[in-house]
């Protein structure tokens, strides 16, 4: 690319790229940082220039019971769904790499569907299975939602993960002797540990996150953005700024997390190939 | 290299799950949308075309559907102009810090899509900080009320959201550009805009077609951006099936308005996808 930067039509018009770069991340950055910046205004979530910063927003926050009742419910569907979106997103990538079966066009379509479909699609359907099948709404209904929808997230990831992997691995644990089941948990998972703790990480996010579907599977208990949506609906106060600027900074924390964990990509064949050893060692 | 047993255990528990909880409520949206709702208010189970000709016969409902496609393609005309120029300046132009930059374009991603939606309307309301802003500077006297809960409100939230979408994939297919091809372009004296024109954009298309796509399909059923930022000129379609799943109770109209939705969606994913494949080089 030396060359073409050093291309004066090509230099002008890359200031043109720049000047539009810069101003769509203004763009992305902008209600971001009018939240960040309202959270501390004493005045209210509007007008400017911001008044009175202070901290009372995070105060009455920190007070507020529904709120963090809301926040405990979203951790636990968060983790049900990440554990019920791993269990069936992880064989369900084996699966469309290794098996042959009828109707596995219509299974990759369907498992992969929630990802692309609007959340109030998935939603309603759902809604109209528990409803046929007497099901009350609560937590759990939205935990199925999740995990469902989120299935996706793991086959996704998974499979990515999978098509770089070498199967010279397993077939030397299976022909050592190890059977299917070792195999996996000892060769298989290791190798597959970053897509999997990707997935895991990404999961929780979206589900922490998630109101489309949430919105038509919720009973008595609210998670966290379903508590939020009904206090805007009621007027609005920089305490929701202040909360959202919390969750803002633990997605932070969780985005540096997943970048250092990709930097780290090269290296995790390592695993599955200590436990081949340890099987010939055994043998031996 | 792995047993019948294996394939078995693998395939099976998923596909049970996704039959359970995906392919059934399909199907169940779709005998609910040939029922429909007694007086009384209770669900019958008689099969028939009502709800489908009430969907052509009354105005609003195609109305809204064709308004709301209108507003998603808006969104996503505006999400391809923000996100294509930016992918090829990352890709092309950015050097060593297009790591850093590709990051910071999926940091917003992370943002909860509902805070983002309420931060629109801390800036555009009336009170707002923009209308305040343009106050305090002296451009206006009084706030400008069309910025909330109108159309353009919601076009622009959504393309704010929907913009990461469509720069994602349009990014991964100019990096899977090979560079020889760009410097033998050059080489063979053509123009920049040649090569640009000639050369990276079309290898581009599959991206631009699957970032669209993202952006068309996801705006279009949105409900939240609407009922928050909307106001009554800004209602889509995805409001009218949540009022009629909620205090106008019609199950089975809703049913069938969502079912032309998802076929709707269905349908544009695998034109897309077609177009892809007829435009990727390999």
């Amino acid at each position: 690319m030396e060359l073409l930067v050093s291309d004066v039509k090509l230099v002008s018009g890359s200031r043109w790229l720049l000047l539009h770069a810069v101003a769509v991340f203004a763009f992305l950055y902008l209600p971001i940082v009018v939240l960040i910046l309202y959270s501390f205004n004493g005045e209210g979530v509007g007008g400017f220039p911001p008044h009175h910063l202070t901290l009372d927003w995070y105060r009455t926050l920190f007070a507020d019971g529904p709120i963090w009742d809301s926040v405990l419910n979203s951790l636990q569907v968060a983790l049900a769904a990440m554990v019920i979106s791993l269990t069936f997103g992880v064989p369900a990538a084996l699966a469309l790499e290794r098996a042959q079966f009828p109707g596995k066009a219509l299974f990759r379509r369907l498992v992969l569907l929630p990802l692309i479909l609007p959340g109030i699609i998935t939603g309603l359907s759902l809604l109209m299975l528990f409803n046929v099948m007497g099901t009350k709404l609560s937590l759990v209904t939205i935990v199925l939602g999740h995990g469902t929808a989120l299935i996706s997230v793991a086959t996704t990831e998974v499979f990515a993960g999978l098509q770089k992997l070498d199967r010279a691995q397993e077939e030397a644990s299976l022909d050592l002797g190890a059977n299917y089941w070792q195999t996996f948990w000892r060769v298989t998972v290791p190798n597959l540990k970053l897509p999997i703790i990707g997935a895991a990480l990404l999961i929780f996010t979206l589900s922490m996150d998630e109101i489309a579907v949430s919105f038509f599977l919720i009973g008595r208990d609210n998670t966290l953005p379903l508590e939020i949506w009904g206090r805007l609906r009621r007027g609005i106060t920089p305490e929701i700024n202040a909360v959202s600027t919390i969750i803002f900074a633990f997605s932070l924390v969780a985005i540096v997390f997943w970048y250092r964990l990709r930097m780290r990509g090269e290296s995790t064949a390592e695993a599955g190939a200590e436990f081949v050893e340890a099987v010939e060692g055994g043998a031996a | 290299m792995f047993s019948r047993a294996y394939k078995t255990a693998v395939t099976l528990p998923p596909l049970l799950w996704v039959t359970v909880f995906l392919l059934v409520p399909y199907l169940l949206m779709f005998c609910y949308s040939f029922w429909s709702v007694s007086a009384s208010q209770t669900i019958l189970h008689s099969w028939n075309l009502d709800n489908y000709v009430q969907l052509l016969r009354v105005d609003v409902y195609w109305q809204t559907l064709l308004r709301s496609m209108w507003i998603a393609a808006r969104v996503t005309v505006f999400s391809l102009l923000l996100g294509y120029p930016l992918a090829y300046f990352l890709s092309f132009y950015a050097g060593k810090k297009k790591d850093l930059l590709y990051q910071l374009v999926i940091i917003p991603l992370w943002v909860s899509y509902l805070v983002r939606a309420y931060a629109w309307k801390t800036i555009l309301g009336s009170g707002g900080v923009l209308n305040t802003l343009l106050q305090y500077v002296h451009l206006t006297k009084h706030p400008l009320e069309f910025l909330l809960y109108s159309p353009f409100a919601v076009v622009l939230t959504l393309t704010h959201i929907y913009t990461p979408f469509a720069f994602l994939p349009i990014y991964a297919a100019l990096e899977h550009i090979p560079r020889n091809l760009v410097e033998a372009s050059h080489d063979l004296g053509a123009t920049p805009g040649q090569t640009f024109w000639k050369v990276i954009f079309p290898l581009s298309i599959p991206g631009v077609l699957a970032g669209a796509t993202f952006a068309f399909v996801l705006s279009l059923g949105d409900f939240l951006a609407p009922l928050l930022l909307g106001g009554p000129s800004g209602i889509m379609i995805s409001n009218i099936v949540v009022s009629l799943f909620g205090a106008a109770y019609n199950w089975p109209l809703g049913a069938a308005i969502s079912l032309c939705m998802l076929l709707l969606v269905v349908s544009l994913l695998v034109f897309s996808e077609r177009l892809e494949k007829r435009w990727s080089f390999s």
